[in-house]
């Protein structure tokens, strides 16, 4: 059914720090490496070790450079389907394939139903969607669905493969619905925002915004910093003077 | 928005097909032609042949034709279910209409039948319009314009076909030049205000809006990926001014001001029109085909201001 549900019972959903982000791929990576042989199996890849390599990735980290009022430097940028509450993307389905789930507000593609019209892609605002060719099914994040509820797994790898394996902790999984969790408190202490607020699709994924830098690059020093008294200083105060002569 | 052959051919085709649907229909309600006559069944068979093309043609950029039934389910919420339903829908009082020419019987119901068939082929068309008009992410489409010109182009297109088929069968039809010499105008007017319209807007979102940060100064220096992604190929692409220009113009030349003067002129030196409407609809597949191209091709998403664009 592609008319979305009126109210989840969760919101489940990542928060992204661009803060500490160091643009690395390992979430791109494991994402793929998860993903190719779970709920999106397979993620195709066409001509990988040639010119013009090709395929489906459920996660890309841009690099920008960002200079405005109230940011400067570099940011590196992840992006992903945000599970938008909002999500276009269901409705616009035809069959019924794209669906967003009552119980936690993930939104799924049933690669057994999805005829591969590739209209859902072209009304996500977030190039979330990739179609793939091999299989004929449209591919998007499934936040792991067959991670974070895997009693076989250990406790604590129950959660997306991307979160797992970022190294500088940049990404946590949580229920954004719930403003006790974890992940809602740093939104909240962080000033955590969506990704193009003004289009209204309320994604339920939030990011934290760079902390405030120094909007200048440190100088080099001109001048000679004061004096200690140092014979160390007295010989080298002599070995100017000598120089100079 | 990669215009994809397949798209263009089923657009054009059953957008055709269901103006001559119309048209033919309006004919048979008016008493102008005879559902036991042969002039009808051939004029009613190519406009059903236009449509099945069309809806053929859609399956084919399918990942999984196979499976297309299924997109008849989800018409609450999707325009392209709608469409779906909208012309299957029409296909039965088209099928019965048309085993009644075929057979030559007459059973009074057939100004109702007529009627039906018309009423869907308005339907269909609106809902393929809406289709693209209901996506908020494509600034080019997201237009109450948009569907209305998909309906105009329609009977305009469809105009001409029955002009055409009227000329070869034979039979009356002096309203039908003019019904169709008035479609063309309303097309290109629709044309020329939604051209406008577009060159003036020149997007809402900023790349830095994407990026939730701020609304300006943002610029890509590492891209995701070394060669263009499924994104990049489906929303990217791009047409050249200069050439979108010109195309435009060559598309309205062939699409309206050819079959305008074709049939204006043959109407009014009052001429065999035979050969008029099949110049007429010549020019007019070929400006239709340019017209879509470019509904394609001048399109622009939200999503590429990830990868580099500054507006949308």
């Amino acid at each position: 059914m592609t008319c979305l549900p009126e109210k989840t019972g969760k919101k489940l959903g990542l928060v992204i720090d661009l803060d500490i982000c160091v643009g690395c791929h390992a979430c791109v990576t494991s994402c793929k490496e998860w993903n190719t042989s779970g709920y999106s199996a397979p993620l195709s890849d066409f001509d990988p070790y040639g010119a013009e390599p090709d395929g489906a990735w459920l996660n890309r980290v841009h690099s920008y450079e960002i200079d405005n009022d109230h940011w400067k430097g570099t940011v590196h940028f992840p992006r992903s389907c945000l599970h938008c509450e909002d999500a276009a993307c269901v409705t616009v389905c035809p069959t019924g394939a794209s669906f967003k789930r009552a119980e936690d507000g993930i939104v799924l593609v049933n690669p057994d139903t999805c005829i591969g019209c590739k209209l859902c892609s072209w009304a996500c605002p977030y190039g979330a969607r990739e179609y793939d060719q091999d299989d004929g099914v449209m591919k998007k994040c499934t936040l792991c669905v067959d991670r974070i509820y895997n009693e076989t797994l250990p406790e604590e790898d129950r959660q997306p493969a991307c979160v797992r394996a970022c190294p500088t902790g940049a990404r946590a999984f949580g229920d954004l619905g719930d403003p006790a969790s974890a992940v809602s408190q740093t939104v909240e202490d962080r000033g955590g925002f969506n990704l193009l607020e003004e289009f209204g699709y309320k994604p339920v994924n939030k990011y934290l915004p760079p902390r405030k830098g120094s909007d200048h690059a440190p100088a080099v020093p001109t001048t000679p910093t004061k004096t200690t008294g140092a014979p160390i200083e007295k010989l080298f105060a002599w070995a100017d003077r000598a120089l100079s002569r | 928005m990669h215009p994809a052959y397949s798209v263009i051919l089923f657009t054009t085709s059953s957008g055709a097909g269901y103006g001559l649907l119309f048209w033919v229909s309006i004919a048979l309600m008016a008493g102008d032609m005879s559902h036991t006559h042969w002039s009808f069944f051939f004029t009613f068979a190519l406009a059903v042949a236009l449509i099945t093309v069309g809806l053929l043609a859609s399956t084919f950029h399918l990942g999984h034709p196979e499976r297309a039934w299924r997109a008849l389910s989800q018409w609450r919420s999707s325009w392209l279910s709608r469409e779906g339903v909208a012309a299957l829908a029409t296909y039965l009082p088209v099928g019965l209409l048309g085993l009644l020419s075929l057979l030559k019987i007459t059973t009074g119901a057939e100004p109702f039948l007529a009627l039906l068939c018309a009423l869907g082929a308005v339907a269909t068309v609106w809902c393929t319009g809406m289709i693209y008009a209901s996506l908020r992410t494509i600034k080019e489409w997201n237009l109450t314009l948009v569907p209305v010109i998909y309906l105009a182009l329609g009977a305009a297109s469809g105009g001409l076909l029955m002009g055409l088929m009227t000329s070869i069968l034979g039979g009356q039809n002096h309203w039908q030049g003019a019904a169709t010499l008035l479609a063309l105008g309303v097309a290109l007017v629709l044309k020329l205000v939604y051209y406008r319209h577009i060159d003036s807007d020149d997007g809402t979102y900023t790349a830095a809006q994407a990026l939730g940060m701020g609304t300006k100064g943002i610029r890509q220096i590492d891209p995701p990926h070394t060669r263009p992604n499924y994104v990049m190929r489906e929303m990217g692409y791009d047409v050249a001014r200069r050439h979108a220009l010109r195309l435009r113009w060559l598309g309205l030349l062939c699409l309206v001001a050819v079959p305008l003067t074709l049939i204006s002129l043959g109407i009014l030196a009052d001429l065999p029109m035979l050969l008029p409407y099949l110049f007429a609809v010549m020019a007019a597949g070929i400006g239709l085909m340019l017209e879509r191209w470019l509904f394609f091709a001048e399109a622009t998403h939200v999503a590429m201001l990830y990868y580099g664009a500054p507006r949308a």
